[in-house]
Formats: structure tokens, C-alpha cells, sequence
């Protein structure tokens, strides 16, 4: 199987003089779906970065084989002028599709993260679940085979948080693209991931690699589950020890 | 009455929907026990929905009720202002002060009715327009090209920011004789002297609103390999959109003062109403001088209301708040 995206050895130093990563080792293919957690400052952002071609290594390789890849930010960074569907369409619009099939593009994705209907509607009339939903409509109208997400639901209230989860579980299952997920709840690492990533505080490396067993799709009472919390615990122990 | 920066107005709006948000939040039912993963999504929009329409009530406001909301208070002040001339005129001054500042309806009773006084009078007015309108045009213009130029990269920003701050900081009186020189003391001088004092609001303004877009939607743009000019009209030009409007309102008003000083030193030519007032005044002519300074007021606020609706409108449309 091919590898979706390789990172070996991947250092990062900031001309500022600081270490944002160290020796960093990170392999994931399609069907992927891989969670980092780690202290924050410990270079959590930086790493997803680096893998979009945003900033550079300052050592190791980094091996990205994806015809496209997206990016969705802590924040929704909708631009607050255009209507839900224009917001979607922009990446078409930079990247020079025609307009009709970018239009029919941008419309399945927001149907596929349920806001049919709400094409019209400016980010300032929508709630910060709709604002997120349409930021991941974004980043998948592109279809990605590597999708990278910055803690998109951090600033959610835990409600609206717990169905984004399972929105994201369902929308990863269907397109199978390989996911890099970066969050600082141990519990939606768990849940999302079959791989969770653990990283020490600054300068990170990666201290834990922790499979998670369970099949897709996950029923959201899985969090419920004495094992669960097994694995919770272990997560949360890893990250203690190195923080 | 507020003329300074950026889009607290446009928050205020908003505040009310952002209430109803919070409110609607609180009460949502929980969900984490549902396991089917479309009913869970449909309740989500189900409930933001019922967010929408709390939030979406309040945001339609007539153009003429917003004209009105802007200029009420300008119209209070102008009120509080002619009772104050009452009071000065009829209980401070002596009977033989009087002249100095007679009571307003005397003032406008005797120069409404006089044609010999009004005609010249509105003509130098609308002159005085024609210079503020030209002036304000040419900064706006002038303002926007030099504020997309500095925010096209740091240096340009370090090398060009200083001319806009020195042209700002030094006295318009300290230029005229020069303006006077080299362009001469008619119609092209005014304008000059109207551009110069209504420039710096454009610029500051704009270069503002042109670095306003946050740092994830300039990674978005980089992402998507947008082009710079892409990145100037899809990006950093619409999110500039409601800093400029705060400017042109700000510039318009300047505009009109710029004009009357331009009026007033540069006399060549047919005269402006700050041409006016500089005669009416060197010959006392008090009705004359109170009349023509009432009507310069009540074009400022002309101005001011025009731009300041228009600010609303455009912005509120902008980001889809008013149908
Ligand atoms: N552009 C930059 N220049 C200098 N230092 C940076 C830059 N970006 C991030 N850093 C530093 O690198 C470290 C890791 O940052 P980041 O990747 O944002 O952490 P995280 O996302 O895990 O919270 C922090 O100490 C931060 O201050
Ligand atoms: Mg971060």
C-alpha cells in the first residue's frame, strides 16, 4: 500500500532559535486516520504545517503522495462576505475550475456535512458548528487524499463537539482519505483514530504510537465502554509521563 | 456623534444574534446517547435552524430609518446649538452688543428673504460641492492605489507610511503659500488643499482593512496557490470593505472642510462659500456670515448622513445581514 504521506526524522527549528520538533517519524495511508496529541507548545501545529507545504523541515524528509491535500483550521476562517456555498467554491475558484461543476462540487459537499439548505446563509447567520461544517465542506470539496485538521473542534461547546465527532467518523468513512488530526481531547483521539499519536512537550518527538482496535463506524455510547477508558488511561498516562 | 474606526457599529448589530445563539446553545438536548448518526446530524440543524430564525429577525432596517437613526443625533446637537444662540443673544448680550449675534430668526428671516443675498450665495455653495466631491473623488482614489501599494510588501509600507504621516502632521496653513505658488490661487488649489486634508483617513484607513484578513485565510489562499492579485481581490480587498467606509465617511466630512479652506485662501476665480464668509466677514455683514455658516453646517451633515448610511448599507449587505 502506498504511503499517503512519510515523515523521517523531520526536525523544525524557527529562525527565532526555537525547537518546535525534534526527530519526528510519521507514516500514514489512505484509510488512516491518525490522531497527535501533546502538550501545547509542543509543536503540534507546526508538524501539520510541514506537512502541507506551508513552512520547511530544518532536517528529515518529508514524502507527501497525494494529488491534494487539505487543511482545516483551529478556526473556521470563513470568509465572512460570502454565502456558505461561495465559501466552499473559493478553492475552486483559485485552483481555475469552471464554474458549473464547481458549483455542483461545492453543493455535495455541504450536502455531505448536512447543511443542504443553508447554501445562502453568511457565516455571521450561522452557529459555530455551521461555520465549522462549512470549513470541512471546504476542505473536502477538493477531495484530498491527506486531510489535516488542526483542532477544529476546540473551541465548540462539548455538545456540538460530540456530534461533530461522529459527523467526521461518517464522512471519513465513505471517502477514505488518510487523516492527521491534531486535538487536546484524549477522549475525541480515542474515538476518531485507529492510531494515536502521543508527543513529549518542547522540543516534541513522538513518545507513543497506540493502536485503537475497533472497527468503523464506532456508535458514540463506545465512549461509555470499560475498554475505553482503558485506553483513555493509557493515552492519558503517556502523555503525563512526558509532558 | 462618532466618526473614528473600524466596524463597532457592524458588532453592535450583530451582538443580538450572538445573544440568541448562546441562549439557543444552552437548551439544546443531549445528544451523546443517540446512535444513529444522521438523526444526531439532523437535530444539530435542527436546532441551529431555530438559531437562524431568532437571529435573523432584527437584522432588516429600512435605508430612510437609518438615515434618520444617524442624523438625529446631529440634528439634537444643531437644536442645543440655537438655544444657545437664544440664550447668548437675548439674556447675555447687551442691547448694544446685540449686533453681534442676533437672534436667529432675525438672522434668517431677513437673509432667506433677501434673492440679492441667497443667489450668489447657494451658487458659491455648489461650488464649494463641485471642490469637495472632486477632492474627495481624488482621495479616495489616490488613498486606496497608495494603501494597496504599501500593503503589497513590508518594505513598501516602510518606505511609502512616512509621506502619508508627515503629510497628515503638517499644518494645511503651512502649505498654502506653496500651494498658492506653484498652482495658483483658483479653482486646481482648492482642490489640492480638499485632497490633502481628506487623504490620510483613506490611507490609514484602507491599509487597516487590507492587513485585517486573519493569518488561516492568508494560509488558505498560500494552500491553494492563489496568484497576489487573486489573494488582492478575493482576500485582502473585501476584508478591507467595511475599514474603507469608515474612511470615505471620515475622508467626505474632511472633504467639505478642505474645500471651505481652499475657498477661503484661493480666491481666484468664481468664489466658494469660504470665499463668501471671508468677505462677510471683512464687511460685517452679520446676517450674511450667520447664514452662510448655517448652511456650510447643515451640508456637513448632508455629507456625514449620506456616507454614513451608505457605510451601513453596503457593509450590512456585505456580510448578508440585511435582504
Ligand atoms: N513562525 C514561528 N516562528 C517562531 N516560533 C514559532 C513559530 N510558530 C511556532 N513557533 C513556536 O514553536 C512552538 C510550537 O508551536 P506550535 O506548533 O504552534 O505548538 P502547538 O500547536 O503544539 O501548540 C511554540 O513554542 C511556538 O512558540
Ligand atoms: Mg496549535
Amino acid at each position: 500500500m502506498t504511503r499517503t504521506l512519510v515523515m523521517e526524522g523531520v526536525s523544525k527549528r524557527f529562525d527565532t532559535g526555537t525547537v518546535a520538533l525534534t526527530d519526528v517519524d510519521l507514516h500514514l495511508a489512505a484509510g488512516d486516520f491518525v490522531s497527535v496529541v501533546g502538550p501545547s507548545g509542543c509543536g503540534k501545529s507546526t508538524l501539520l504545517r510541514l506537512a502541507s507545504g506551508l513552512d520547511h523541515v530544518t532536517g528529515g524528509t518529508i514524502e507527501v503522495n497525494a494529488h491534494s491535500t487539505s487543511y482545516v483550521f483551529q478556526e473556521p476562517a470563513l470568509l465572512e462576505w460570502r454565502s456558505a456555498i461561495r465559501n466552499v467554491e473559493l478553492t475552486g475558484e483559485l485552483r481555475g475550475v469552471p464554474t458549473s461543476s464547481r458549483r455542483a462540487r461545492a453543493q455535495e459537499a455541504l450536502d455531505l456535512v448536512g447543511l443542504t439548505g443553508f447554501e445562502q446563509q453568511f457565516p455571521r447567520q450561522l452557529s459555530g458548528g455551521m461555520r465549522m461544517r462549512v470549513s470541512i465542506a471546504r476542505a473536502l470539496v477538493t477531495e484530498p487524499d491527506l486531510a489535516l485538521f488542526d483542532e477544529p473542534f476546540g473551541a465548540l461547546d462539548e455538545i456540538t463537539r460530540l456530534r461533530m465527532q461522529t459527523e467526521l467518523q461518517r464522512i471519513f468513512q465513505l471517502k477514505q482519505f488518510a487523516g492527521l488530526f491534531i486535538t487536546h481531547s484524549v477522549s475525541e483521539a480515542v474515538y476518531l483514530s485507529n492510531r494515536v499519536i502521543v508527543m513529549s512537550g518542547r522540543p516534541g518527538r513522538v513518545v507513543a504510537d497506540i493502536k485503537i482496535p475497533w472497527d468503523y463506524p464506532r456508535p458514540p455510547e463506545l465512549r461509555y465502554e470499560p475498554e475505553f477508558g482503558a485506553i483513555t488511561g493509557e493515552v492519558s498516562a503517556a502523555l503525563g509521563e512526558h509532558s | 456623534m462618532k466618526t473614528t474606526t473600524t466596524k463597532a457599529g457592524l458588532e453592535r448589530d450583530t451582538l443580538d444574534a450572538v445573544g440568541a445563539e448562546i441562549t439557543e446553545m444552552a437548551v439544546a438536548p443531549m445528544t451523546p446517547t443517540e446512535t444513529d448518526v444522521e438523526s444526531a446530524a439532523a437535530a444539530d440543524v435542527a436546532d441551529e435552524t431555530a438559531e437562524q430564525a431568532l437571529s435573523g429577525g432584527a437584522t432588516t432596517t429600512p435605508w430612510w430609518r437609518s438615515a434618520i437613526r444617524q442624523s438625529a443625533p446631529v440634528l439634537l446637537a444643531l437644536a442645543g446649538i440655537a438655544a444657545i444662540w437664544y440664550l447668548v443673544s437675548l439674556a447675555v448680550l447687551p442691547q448694544d452688543q446685540r449686533f453681534l449675534l442676533p437672534p436667529p430668526h432675525e438672522v434668517f428671516s431677513r437673509a432667506l428673504t433677501n434673492s440679492a443675498l441667497m443667489t450668489p450665495m447657494l451658487e458659491a455653495l455648489g461650488r464649494t460641492v463641485v471642490v469637495a466631491m472632486i477632492g474627495l473623488v481624488i482621495a479616495v482614489v489616490l488613498g486606496i492605489g497608495w494603501a494597496v501599494v504599501m500593503s503589497s510588501s513590508g518594505w513598501a509600507e516602510r518606505i511609502l507610511y512616512p509621506y502619508a504621516v508627515i503629510m497628515q502632521t503638517i499644518p494645511i496653513l503651512a502649505l498654502v503659500p506653496l500651494i498658492g505658488i506653484w498652482f495658483g490661487y483658483g479653482f486646481p488649489a482648492r482642490v489640492i488643499v480638499c485632497v490633502i486634508i481628506a487623504l490620510f483617513p483613506m490611507i490609514s484607513n484602507t491599509l487597516f482593512g487590507l492587513q485585517s484578513a486573519s493569518p488561516s485565510a492568508h494560509d488558505l489562499f498560500t494552500l491553494n496557490k492563489a496568484t497576489a492579485l487573486q489573494r488582492l481581490t478575493k482576500l485582502k480587498f473585501p476584508a478591507a470593505l467595511p475599514s474603507i467606509f469608515t474612511g470615505l465617511r471620515n475622508a467626505a466630512g474632511l472633504s467639505v472642510i478642505g474645500a471651505m479652506v481652499g475657498d477661503y485662501f484661493f480666491q481666484q476665480g468664481p468664489v466658494g462659500i469660504g470665499g463668501l464668509l471671508r468677505t462677510y466677514t471683512l464687511r460685517l455683514q452679520m446676517d450674511a456670515l450667520f447664514t452662510a455658516i448655517a448652511l456650510t453646517a447643515v451640508f456637513g451633515v448632508l455629507v456625514f448622513t449620506i456616507f454614513a448610511v451608505l457605510d451601513r448599507l453596503v457593509i450590512g449587505r456585505w456580510y448578508g445581514l440585511k435582504r
